[in-house]
């Protein structure tokens, strides 16, 4: 599934990119970068609370499929400049992390 | 690129957050345009960018030399930070010098070094506490 439709279905709002890419490594939650960084697989849906900068400069290197900010906490300014030109898809929603996922994973079949 | 090896050099501002990635980043993108596999590309780019940031957060910032030919993709991040003391105590998973503010960024979990050793294929440290740090990581490409 890609990240749009997931997003789609989810009500979940794309705040850069187009979403087109197709979500591959599942789900991955955790908000230390540096963790992130070495565990995240590629084309995973990465949810944090990190909206900054660094998370738009990890997803890219990473290889996540997207970033999901959850609990509606903010992206920064900086942050959306990066996003842009790492060419990041950044989706929010104000569910907390475990509430975001379940409902990925649901949306993706993987319960 | 038969037989060419591709050279490029990169400065890492110091204690700048906002711009660190920019030449993992930048090597990504001339990985990719070479073609090369998502999955050497992904293992340069977590190595560089871990080692980018660490230069930030412990060394002022510093250079990076990168090498491409046809078998591998060489980086030497070079510093003249204040070096490593126990370079077997940093490489275990956990443990970090790291101040507050870096963590408050997400930063600073102890695994910048044990992630550049999980994805490349060879990693070396020369550091000398007082005059600098120069590691070196290689990917080999499939």
């Amino acid at each position: 599934m890609k990240v749009k439709e997931l997003c789609a279905q989810l009500g979940w709002e794309i705040a850069n990119g187009e979403g087109e890419r197709e979500i591959t490594g599942g789900i991955y939650c955790c908000d230390l970068l540096s963790i992130v960084m070495g565990r995240a697989p590629a084309g995973s849906l990465w949810i944090t609370v990190m909206g900054n900068v660094n998370s738009m400069a990890v997803s890219t290197l990473a290889d996540t499929a997207c970033v999901v900010i959850a609990e509606a906490m903010p992206l920064d300014d900086e942050a959306l400049i990066g996003a842009k030109k790492g060419n990041v898809t950044v989706v929010r929603t104000e569910l907390p992390v475990f509430e975001a996922a379940l409902k990925a994973a649901e949306c993706l079949g993987l319960l | 690129m038969s037989g060419n090896t591709l050279h490029y050099h990169y400065v890492v501002p110091g204690d700048d957050f906002t711009r660190a990635g920019m030449a993992s980043s930048a090597v990504k993108q001339v990985l990719k345009q070479l073609g090369l596999d998502p999955e050497t590309v992904r293992k340069m780019a977590i190595s560089l960018y871990e080692g980018e940031i660490n230069m930030v957060i412990h060394a002022s910032g510093g250079e990076i030399d990168v090498d491409i030919d046809d078998e591998k993709i060489v980086a030497v991040l070079t510093d003249h930070g204040p070096g490593i003391e126990d370079i077997e105590l940093a490489m275990q998973e956990g443990w970090s010098t790291a101040s507050e503010q870096v963590r408050g960024l997400g930063f600073g979990a102890g695994m910048g070094l044990p992630n550049m050793k999980k994805y490349s294929d060879y990693m070396n440290i020369e550091s000398k506490p007082g005059s600098g740090t120069t590691v070196t990581v290689m990917v080999n490409i499939k």
